[in-house]
């Protein structure tokens, strides 16, 4: 903690925790042996969820600001989206290893012939560069161009939701009810910004994916 | 422990199988099966012992998984989609009394008390491989009829060329009949010659007890060289037809789940592949044999047919 004025001044470790937790929850069931009779199946499945549901968290933060006038939500943006790729990356980690064991043939074949596959592993490559340029250093080297390519995320995000539903049998309902919030999410940034009306919410605007540049 | 090997124990060693005979009478010792469901709390769960079984053809000799792992993991929409719905939902599937009607194309049709359908019948233990869809697998010593010898006592007729199973329709009951994940009732079917083979199996139960409510209780089929949604649970109704009857996933997705549907690892399915599958319990994929290994005994069925065309 950089400020001596406690953690609720500023509770980022806390937020840092609590994202931890599906995490660790993973591993006490594990070494408890109730990871069920597929583990290697619920370990995908909860990864890939979290993966998910901290990405949609991420793409909550600008709505919420702009409707609930929370600016210091921004704050927290980057760490989400940092989230969301850790989960990714275990999720994704899973399949290679204990789904695949590293059969980089069979590998190939999954992310060329089976779509839902493919879909995934082309959103992780797009939040590689995401993770990779979340530093301070690369926020002033990219300047403006690192709000261009931050909005890769839309795409992810996307993806991500499209790998979810095609991957369900006859079931869609719980697919179904994260892809309805991601178009909630990305269709609130389809609408116009009221200006002038709202001087919090033109900042927020002007902030935007910017948020860190500009603090 | 991320891995769960089977117990040592099986549950069926542990009841003593003398006390029950048939689960109506269990019925009437309710009192016993309470001290005992006291004296042993892990297996709260367990069922009632099947009597007399006689050890039967064609099976395997691998290690079965454990009663837990068959109970607690599985597909049952029904009850649920996802794999742990059917155990946690398995109360609101109402078995008692069953009654299994027989109709179409045979000349004694009928609809018949459970026990009744099985009375004629020795009880077999049939230790099988099972291949789900979803390329995860299990080793299931299940208890059962071949369906053949019953088939034949109800005398179809020569027009029967295929067999449909009607599963059970209680939407005021079952959970997952509530919503139109698919069309209910679920229906299955195999082709005549399929159905008389000896390896398939109207199964009662597993590991020497009654079916447990979660794995198609108290009546379902067991064809163990097809995708195990061809096995048909909870079956109400067996229809002997002229034609190729309609089968809940192919009507679902016909590109997805063809009428065969059996195992073939060069028939992927058109969003993941069938080459490998993930015995539960083991670690590394092992590779998906043809018709799940049951090839000496029924690869002759096909002789002549394009297995990639008709999958």
């Amino acid at each position: 903690m950089r400020r001596p004025s406690g953690w609720w001044r500023s509770p980022k470790p806390l937020v840092f925790g609590v994202c931890l937790v599906p995490l660790a929850l993973l591993v006490l069931d594990g070494f408890q042996g109730r990871l069920g009779a597929n583990p290697v199946e619920t370990i995908t499945h909860a990864t890939g969820l979290w993966g998910l549901r901290l990405l949609l968290l991420t793409l909550s933060i600008t709505p919420l600001r702009r409707l609930c006038g929370w600016n210091r939500l921004i704050a927290y943006r980057r760490m989400l989206g940092l989230f969301a790729f850790f989960y990714a990356s275990l999720h994704l980690s899973t399949y290679l290893v204990f789904d695949q064991f590293f059969d980089l043939r069979a590998i190939w074949d999954d992310v060329l012939e089976r779509p839902y596959i493919t879909l995934g592993f082309s959103a992780f490559v797009l939040l590689v560069p995401l993770a990779v340029t979340s530093t301070n250093g690369w926020i002033r080297r990219l300047g403006k161009r690192w709000v261009t390519l931050h909005k890769l995320i839309y795409p992810a995000a996307i993806l991500v939701s499209a790998h979810f539903l095609w991957l369900v049998k006859a079931d869609y309902r719980e697919s179904g009810i994260y892809a309805l919030i991601l178009a909630l999410l990305l269709g609130y940034r389809l609408l116009p910004v009221r200006t002038g009306k709202r001087r919090r919410s033109r900042t927020a605007q002007a902030n935007g994916a910017m948020g860190r540049v500009s603090r | 422990m991320l891995f769960k090997s089977p117990p040592d124990i099986r549950p069926s060693e542990i009841t003593d199988q003398a006390v029950y005979l048939d689960r109506r009478r269990f019925l009437c010792t309710a009192a016993v099966t309470g001290a005992a469901v006291l004296a042993a709390p892990q297996l709260a769960s367990a069922a009632v012992s099947l009597g007399e079984i006689k050890p039967g053809p064609f099976s395997t000799d691998e290690q079965p998984n454990s009663y837990d792992d068959i109970t607690s993991y599985n597909n049952f929409y029904e009850l649920g989609t996802g794999k742990s719905d059917p155990k946690v939902n398995a109360r609101y599937l109402k078995t008692d009394p069953w009654s299994v009607t027989i109709d179409g194309e045979v000349s004694k049709p009928g609809t018949y008390a459970l026990e009744d359908l099985l009375a004629p019948h020795a009880i077999e233990e049939r230790t099988y491989r099972l291949r789900c869809v979803e390329a995860w697998s299990m080793v299931i010593p299940w208890n059962g009829i071949p369906l053949g010898d019953v088939l034949k006592r109800f005398e179809p007729t020569s027009r029967a060329k295929y067999v449909a199973f009607t599963s059970i329709l209680d939407p005021e009951n079952l959970p997952g009949q509530r919503r139109s994940v698919l069309d209910w009732p679920y229906v299955e079917g195999l082709r005549i010659d399929e159905a008389m083979h000896p390896l398939t199996l109207l199964a009662v139960g597993l590991y020497g007890e009654i079916m447990p409510n979660q794995n198609g209780a108290p009546i379902r089929l067991v064809v163990p060289w097809k995708y195990g949604f061809k096995s048909a649970k909870s079956i109400v109704r067996i229809t002997l037809t002229e034609d190729q009857p309609p089968t809940s996933w192919n009507l679902s997705s016909a590109r997805e789940y063809g009428f065969y549907s059996n195992v073939n690892p060069e028939v992927n399915h058109p969003r993941w592949s069938q080459a490998k599958e993930r015995r539960i319990g083991e670690f590394f994929k092992r590779p998906t044999l043809p018709f799940n290994g049951y090839g000496d005994q029924v690869a002759s069925l096909y002789n002549g047919m394009d297995l990639k065309a008709n999958f």
